[in-house]
């Protein structure tokens, strides 16, 4: 199943995940609301432009495939799949309350649609490798294999272990996506264990490296598309993100990372999403 | 037994003898050529843990991972969630030693049927010493959801298992021996996934072993029937699913259990068991294994003695029971 949107149909898109990740955050008292907000519109693109899937028909044989090796910040991931059909919306608001298909860190095997558990980091890079090799093996390369990781997540050494193996058996049927967005938990990432060079580290382990700006829906969408034509090397994009994305009070703010609004947070960031930070009037204001 | 269709002279000097881990390597190959599905990878052991024979005849189907266990598991992952039979293999202080929490995720929870061959497990390592004699594994992997727990006595045995893992869709972890070990069983005795099988039948005790130690724990049978104690030998190659039943039943007409592995009693074989006893049928219990310590350097025939893994500490545990339990 492909979509057809325009550039500004899925700029709205992701403003509407967005607001549905304030709600299902704020309803679920827990949860990490920066890392989610960022990458709204890296998701909107794969799940609405980029990749093949069928919502309806989550374990079709011929769909891509997404890791999401970052799994701390699932709500983006439910919301986007949630905007695609995948389940109801109205299921948005048991995020991490017991019973939920939507656990706290994404399962596999409790919601038709992910394609791995994750949550402790690190272990999405080779996962993602590990199925294409298996493409490889089985001659079904044009099925391909996206994995997205969070920036602090590169201080796991299982990372560069999958980012040697990647690059020695050149898996040009994988894009691996840098969610490059500066925060962890404790503090910036250069504080906490800098990273930079991170584009010559990549490259000294093999990669092609695409750099962009990875709240711009239409520069995913591009470096994707060329990340498929580089047959050379296998590809990995560093989306530069605003953590917090959208919410005036939350963007840069390493403490927002692993906190949801509460109900009058959730107010403020939701009109502010509503009304475009005030350039639209709303209704419901 | 004839039924178990063992050798019938143990105690043979001429014993054939061969690493537990050759039969894995042979296993591996016939699954391989079974299922085009099966796939294998390695962390730069590829020959000591015998995976080198597949590698040759399948080098498409072969991951050279290179020095990275949690990359090792969590390509394994991955190559499962592509609809591949993977098997996975290093020594098991180093998988599933050094990537637990990989295999809790990406494999257990994440419900995927990886094989995991850790080798090279126990003290009768020998002289690479301590870091390399793992003997935590099987309490590691036991407490993991999900997980199937095997430790073949021999190399036939092990052979067997490895295409019944190739068959099991769920997540595995087979532990291997180093040294040669005697063969006990033979191409006809039974194996199957989940099941303890009676390798020798007796009244006043029952030992239940484990890997290498069931040959230890026949050869004590054997020299506890001139003293006059009938001891019934319960081979447990499956720790984890247990086969409660066939330990319960043999443990209800003895009255007296020993334990026997090559690994900590502390969750090990020597722990299932105690659970299962204290549970079920509470029972004297003498576990025999390592006790929250580590090995050392030596040779495998020095260091099992030193630590007490052998037909002889077996049978004295047997005598202890004889002397201090009442006669029934």
């Amino acid at each position: 199943m492909r979509y057809i949107y325009s550039i500004d149909e899925l700029e709205l898109k992701a403003n509407d995940i967005r607001q549905d990740i304030i709600r299902m955050l704020e309803a679920a008292g827990s949860g990490h609301s920066a890392g989610s907000l960022g990458q709204a519109e890296i998701f909107t693109a794969l799940y609405f432009n980029i990749m093949k899937h069928d919502p309806h028909n989550p374990d079709w044989s011929e769909r891509d495939i997404l890791i999401q090796s970052n799994g701390h910040t699932v709500p983006v991931r439910y919301a986007t799949m949630a905007e695609a059909g995948y389940f109801p919306k109205e299921e948005l608001l048991t995020l991490r309350k017991l019973g939920s298909r939507l656990q706290g860190h994404p399962e596999r095997t409790k919601l038709p649609g992910l394609e791995t558990t994750s949550g402790p980091l690190g272990c999405g890079l080779s996962q993602a490798a590990g199925i294409a090799l298996a493409h490889r093996m089985d001659k079904l390369t044009h099925r391909w294999v996206y994995v997205t990781l969070g920036d602090g997540e590169l201080n796991e050494g299982n990372i560069w272990e999958a980012a040697m193996l990647v690059g020695k058996y050149k898996l040009t049927n994988l894009t691996a996506i840098i969610d490059r967005n500066n925060i962890q938990i404790d503090g910036p990432t250069e504080v906490v264990m800098p990273l930079e060079d991170l584009r010559g580290k990549w490259e000294a382990f093999g990669w092609h490296v695409l750099e962009i700006d990875g709240n711009d829906v239409e520069s995913v969408i591009d470096a994707c598309n060329m990340a498929k034509a580089i047959v050379e090397k296998p590809v990995i994009i560093i989306a530069h993100t605003i953590p917090g994305k959208g919410v005036d009070f939350m963007e840069y703010d390493f403490h927002w990372h692993g906190a949801p609004p509460n109900h009058e947070q959730a107010k403020i960031a939701l009109k502010e999403l509503r009304t475009l930070r005030g350039k639209i009037k709303s209704e419901a204001d | 037994m004839t039924t178990m269709h063992l050798i019938s002279d143990i105690r043979n000097k001429d014993i054939a003898q061969e690493p537990i881990r050759a039969g894995f390597g042979r296993g591996l190959v016939l699954a391989g050529q079974q299922n085009e599905h099966v796939v294998a990878a390695c962390a730069d052991l590829t020959d000591s843990t015998k995976m080198g024979d597949f590698a040759k005849a399948f080098p498409e189907r072969f991951v050279e991972i290179g020095i990275g266990e949690q990359n090792l598991v969590t390509i394994g992952a991955g190559l499962a969630a592509g609809g591949k039979i993977p098997f996975v293999s290093s020594y098991a202080a180093f998988s599933p030693g050094r990537n637990w929490e990989q295999i809790r995720t990406t494999i257990c929870l994440n419900d995927r049927p990886v094989k995991i061959i850790g080798s090279h497990a126990g003290v009768s390592v020998g002289p690479d010493g301590a870091t390399h004699q793992m003997l935590e594994d099987l309490a590691l992997m036991r407490a993991l959801p999900n997980m199937v727990v095997i430790a073949p006595c021999d190399s036939v045995e092990a052979e067997k298992a490895t295409l019944a893992m190739a068959a099991d869709r769920r997540p595995n972890y087979m532990r291997l021996a180093r040294e040669k070990t005697p063969i006990v069983t033979t191409e006809k005795t039974p194996f199957e996934i989940g099941k303890a099988y009676v390798f020798h039948e007796g009244t006043d005790v029952t030992i239940i072993a484990t890997g290498t130690m069931t040959y230890q724990a026949m050869v004590a049978a054997d020299m506890l029937k001139k003293d006059g104690i009938t001891a019934e030998v319960v081979h447990v190659p499956t720790i984890k699913p247990l086969d409660t039943n066939t330990i319960l039943k043999s443990v209800e007409k003895t009255g007296a259990v020993i334990t026997a592995e090559e690994a900590q009693v502390n969750g090990g074989l020597g722990g299932a068991i105690a659970e299962l006893l204290s549970e079920e049928l509470p029972t004297p219990l003498i576990r025999i294994g390592m006790r929250d310590q580590f090995g050392e350097s030596g040779e495998p025939s020095e260091l099992v003695e030193h630590f007490g893994l052998t037909a002889t500490h077996i049978a004295m545990a047997a005598h202890q029971f004889a002397e201090t339990l009442p006669k029934k």
